[in-house]
């Protein structure tokens, strides 16, 4: 027989329902989370609410688990895979209910890679801080992210390459950036797990993220100092 | 207690290799008649490449104090982005030429002239063949979850399983993985590709 009573998510109150969906989250229930993000937007809680309350407060715990050494790969991306569910519900009613922006983003993994795991977090993590996201997906060329600059008019262009024969790419996008004199136009974010930060510095990135959570973060500040620029001049 | 041969030393080449080319060096050492003193480092650091320049320069200094006068790393850069490079300068040693295993093993100038196909090949070597189970499934946690296959290999269109040796039952397993993985099966013969003249070259430079 098993002791532990099955737990009703629509029985709970609300924090008690948040805590919950933090440890479905964090073990990978996606069936739950989905559950659970519609409860609490059956109880009139705002899409945005549900969002950062529930998922992405949830997701931040993942992320400094991982990089505590506490949790690894496969439960990151389960957790991940929960919080897509989730996201998948809330997307279309955070576009209607208009909630806040923070940002925009055009995001890819170099030419030459189809490594897109640490790109797709880290894509998920932005959308989920505030960040409109635009995933160019895999083997991503230098015209093709022109063409979702042009599109898209970003704010941030991330890059991201798994490979140490392609991470050079990020480079060739930057250097063309410079030819055409847009560069400074845009924050430029590079994450992978062969870079580091002095080589986010040699390529002309403005930021190496060594996590989603990190990206995160770097992006929120590089905006913000974006706009006291712009308020300044 | 061991005790240290200077003479034995001295008379053989260190080769401090990636465990995952183990055996094929020990292959090529039975060629050249035992002439390779092997050390390897754990297979798993091709999964934390970091790791690999900070294991090399200790083992390389620890076989200096063995005394040995020869010294070789069997790494290609492997995903280092030249750290091993760096540490192979710091020690005065050569290393295996090539960005990989897969690469030598293919050899560097036919990779290079196909690099460009290989974008979205998984690579499967002998020792891989070996231990698809405990150095692939269970570690990225598919034996638990093979859902998350599609989240790793989904952009992966064939396996391309190089050989470095005939043996049937590797290729059987081979089959077998790219199967699980949902992969186009190939194959592809390579022997020891470029990694036995370089193991040729450096035992003979002494």
């Amino acid at each position: 027989m098993n002791d532990e009573a099955e737990i009703i998510l629509s029985e709970l109150n609300d924090d008690d329902l948040v805590l919950q969906m933090h440890d479905d989250l964090y073990d990978g229930l996606k069936d739950e989370i989905s559950e659970g993000v519609n409860i609490l937007l059956g109880r009139g809680w705002t899409p945005y609410d549900v969002l950062t309350k529930a998922l992405v407060e949830a997701m931040r715990i993942v992320g400094e688990d991982f990089r505590d050494g506490i949790l690894f790969v496969p439960e990151v991306l389960l957790a991940a895979g929960a919080m897509k569910g989730g996201m998948g519900i809330l997307r279309p009613l955070l576009v209607e209910t208009g909630a806040p922006k923070l940002g925009t983003m055009v995001v890819g993994t170099v030419k030459g890679d189809i490594h897109d795991i640490g790109k797709n977090l880290v894509g998920m993590m932005l959308e989920g801080a505030g960040f409109e996201v635009f995933d160019l997906g895999i083997n991503t060329d230098v015209d093709q992210f022109l063409a979702a600059i042009e599109e898209h008019k970003p704010d941030i262009i991330g890059m991201s390459a798994l490979l140490t024969t392609t991470m050079p790419y990020m480079k060739v996008v930057i250097d063309t950036l410079k030819e055409k004199g847009i560069r400074d136009d845009f924050i430029i974010l590079v994450g992978g797990a062969p870079l580091n930060a002095e080589f986010g510095a040699a390529i002309g990135a403005d930021a190496y993220c060594r996590d989603a959570a990190v990206a995160v973060e770097t992006a929120k500040e590089l905006m913000a100092r974006k706009h006291n620029q712009q308020a300044s001049s | 207690m061991t005790i240290v041969n200077n003479i034995t030393n001295q008379s053989k080449t260190r080769i401090i290799a990636c465990g995952m080319i183990a055996r094929e060096v020990l292959a090529i050492n039975a060629q050249l008649g035992d002439v390779i003193d092997l050390q390897c480092l754990p297979a798993e650091y091709h999964f934390s490449p970091q790791k690999i320049a900070p294991a090399l320069d200790l083992a390389i200094t620890q076989a200096k104090a063995e005394g040995f006068k020869n010294i070789f790393i069997g790494y290609a850069d492997c995903g280092s982005t030249g750290a091993i490079d760096k540490i192979c300068d710091h020690h005065q040693v050569s290393r295996v030429d090539g960005p990989h295993c897969f690469a030598f093993y293919m050899g560097n100038v036919n990779f290079k002239e196909q690099d460009g196909d290989f974008v979205t090949t998984f690579f499967i070597t002998d020792f891989l063949a070996r231990n698809f189970e405990t150095f692939l499934i269970k570690p990225l946690g598919l034996d638990k979850h093979p859902e998350l296959k599609e989240v790793y290999f989904g952009n992966y269109t064939r396996a391309l399983y190089l050989a470095q040796s005939n043996d049937l039952e590797l290729e059987k397993q081979a089959k077998l993985g790219a199967a699980f993985l949902g992969l186009d099966y190939q194959k592809q013969y390579t022997g020891f590709g470029d990694l036995a003249p370089a193991l040729k070259q450096a035992t003979a430079s002494k």
